[in-house]
């Protein structure tokens, strides 16, 4: 039972191998029933639930079910955004890196929210100017839509498959971890609310349950950090004294370790978590769930402040967890002569560090919350990466390529429904499968093909003239087998998971982004440039109109009225 | 409606929009490039040169490179809120401004 768990690392906390090693749950197993916790989560269940019925009798149309009618406001969206972001790997990897590395774990923070400025500055308004449902409503704007809205789709279930995956393993290990509920239950609880958010809600109530989970967590995260910093007079010199005091490692947790080692590495995962933050799917779908492009640039802007002010927080916590727990035995699993590793050894791991830290400073109903926070935060991101799933599959498959645009409305949400029951069917499955399986790479693997798929042809749709359907195609689908091929062979994968030798892998470093986007944005150029048909010559012509809209939004979809 | 053309010809000539379009590129283009060497800056400073992030910063245990990653993220925060304020001010002006004329 102890050694059951390889854990959700890499669900937990996603990039890294170096990172993640230190992060695993592993021991305690199933634990005894944690009522607080449980009562907690189901009044946040019950409330999440009324929300999903209010929000079942206003969403009628497809614009209702996608975008929420286009009605939610910038500051609503911001914090939603960053409730879709802000994930429980967020949360317990970050703080659980902080708390075994010291500032490895900040460097790690900051690569995950700087691609939020480069969203707003290129992306966000455009995009709210050109689309309707999907991002591939922009990227197939001028172009053959067929090709392109398979291409983005394939692009899209991938991101949402593996993202999915990781954040399922996590989800029902720390569940069984903190509630005490078998692995296969809390897969179904999880698999069942999302269903229910999604099919009767729609967009309206995944928002609104990404809001409140938003809400809980900063909460949270706010008491723990106020909590921490109040034990040392509100002074972060005096926390971090205490911290070298304590922490085995002494005066290195105040600076760079060996989370960045060799700069190929370090640019290349720099850029997939910058560029692949602006091809999530999900992230992308949000922006056509407010009225325009001014609503759309403000709620980067929250969402950049609350992510930002968050991971500010995660710090202070994984600080605060080095000095009030590696001094207490009771959180730790002693060896026979009585002494721990003070990294290794914290019970359930290294990403269980802000748990325990929200008993040290709450007692048990404060650690009731959090561990019913980390449960919302699960449910919340899984439901939006559902909807995002769904949507692909009933807009931009069904809707656009199979019926090529000729069916109605109703139909069209009646099969994104059934898709959405499906995916958490084959959701629930899939974390089943994978349960000792390791998870570790997925989450990479998602950012690194959102970043060499997604984004390349989200953004050269936008600015590059020359662009033709096909360039489209070839550089789109190069960057997505570039960078699946290149993770597979990479040691995240060769080694930690196919268990080659240490050293054997073929690709070295990280991340692909560096190698894969540049295929990507290569292949698109070179590709266009050198198109002569027919169909090149309409995809030119078409810019013209696009970019029009794009930067005035004459002819964008507006707001819904009720 | 911009896909007519005579719509789409009268936007492209307005200098009003050729302007709009050059100041908010060059606008969006120049936060974006200082995005990138703020983070790749530090990223790079990790990677090249990790013994002065480790630095001591007023004597005490506090490094360097606590206010440095702080930096990064506040920076991330400013700059978004500068491009707000601009563009949803002054560009979404001159924008209103080209689209009332093409209803004329």
């Amino acid at each position: 039972m102890l050694r059951k768990f390889i854990l959700a690392a890499g669900a937990l906390a996603g990039m890294t191998g170096a990172a993640l090693a230190a992060g695993a749950i592993e021991g305690g197993g199933q634990q005894a029933l944690n009522v607080p916790a449980i009562v907690m989560f189901g009044a946040f269940v019950l409330f999440t639930l009324g929300i999903t019925k209010v929000a079942a009798g206003r969403t009628k149309s497809a614009a209702d079910f996608y975008t929420a009618g286009g009605g939610i406001t910038g500051f609503q969206n911001g914090l939603a955004l960053a409730g879709d972001y802000m994930s429980a790997a967020s949360f317990l990897g970050i703080s659980g890196l902080v708390f075994s590395t010291g500032y490895d774990g900040l460097i790690f923070s900051v690569g995950w929210l700087v691609g939020w400025p480069i969203i707003l500055f290129l992306i966000a308004e455009r995009l709210r100017n050109l689309g309707k449902f999907t991002f591939a409503d922009v990227a197939s704007f001028r172009f053959a839509p067929t090709p392109i809205r398979v291409l983005s789709a394939i692009g899209t279930l991938i991101v949402v498959a593996f993202y999915l995956i990781a954040q399922m393993v996590g989800a029902g290990k720390l569940i069984e971890l903190l509630f005490g509920l078998p692995y296969l239950y809390a897969l179904i609880i999880v698999g069942l609310l999302m269903i229910v958010y999604v099919v009767f809600g729609g967009m309206t109530a995944t928002t609104w349950v990404q809001i409140i989970k938003a809400c809980m967590l900063l909460g949270g995260a706010t008491f723990m950090a106020i909590m921490v910093l109040a034990q040392f007079g509100f002074s972060p010199e005096a926390l971090f004294k205490r911290a070298t005091e304590i922490h085995p490692n002494k005066d290195k947790i105040m600076g760079p370790g060996g989370l960045v080692t060799d700069p190929i590495s370090a640019l290349s995962l720099g850029m997939a978590l910058m560029f692949g933050t602006a091809g999530l799917p999900h992230i992308l779908m949000r922006f056509f769930t407010v009225s325009d492009a001014k609503e759309a640039r403000k709620s980067v802007f929250y969402a950049t402040g609350f992510i930002g002010y968050f991971y500010i927080l995660t710090f202070i916590i994984g600080f605060g967890a080095i000095t009030l727990l590696m001094n207490d035995p009771s959180y730790y699993k002693a060896g026979a002569d009585g002494s721990f590793n003070k990294i290794k050894d914290i019970l359930g791991g290294s990403n269980m560090a802000a748990i325990h830290l929200a008993k040290a400073v709450g007692g048990s109903y404060f650690l009731g919350f959090i561990s019913a926070v980390a449960f919302a935060t699960i449910l919340a991101v899984v439901a939006g990466l559902t909807l995002a799933g769904a949507s692909a599959v009933s807009h931009d498959l069904y809707a656009s390529v199979i019926a090529k645009g000729t069916i109605p409305e109703g139909r069209e949400i009646a099969i994104s429904k059934i898709t959405s029951v499906l995916i958490g069917i084959l959701a629930v499955a899939l974390g089943y499968a994978f349960e000792k399986q390791n998870v570790a790479f997925m989450v990479g693997l998602a950012f690194a093909v959102a970043a060499s798929t997604n984004f390349p042809v989200l953004i050269m749709s936008m600015f590059f003239k020359d662009m033709t359907t096909k360039g489209a195609v070839v550089g789109g689908f190069l960057g997505l087998f570039s960078s699946v091929a290149l993770v597979i062979l990479s040691p995240t994968v060769w080694e930690a998971v196919m268990g080659h030798p240490k050293g054997s892998a073929p690709f070295p470093y990280s991340s692909p982004a560096l190698f894969s986007m540049t295929l990507a944005f290569l292949g698109i150029y070179l590709v266009s440039k050198m198109d002569g048909s027919a169909r090149g010559k309409v995809d030119r012509a078409g810019y013209e109109a696009q970019f029009i809209r794009s930067e005035t939004g004459i002819g964008a979809t507006g707001a819904v009225s009720h | 409606m911009a896909d007519n053309q005579s719509q789409v010809d009268r936007i492209k000539a307005d200098p009003a929009f050729q302007d709009l379009v050059r100041k908010r590129w060059s606008f969006a283009v120049m936060l974006t490039i200082l995005m990138l060497l703020i983070y790749f800056g530090f990223v790079f400073l990790v990677a090249f040169d990790k013994s002065l992030l480790a630095k001591s910063l007023m004597g005490g245990v506090t490094t360097v490179g606590i206010p440095v990653g702080i930096f990064v993220i506040v920076s991330a925060f400013i700059l978004t809120g500068i491009y707000v304020s601009r563009a949803n001010g002054e560009f979404d002006r001159i924008t209103k401004q080209i689209v009332e004329r093409m209803k004329k």
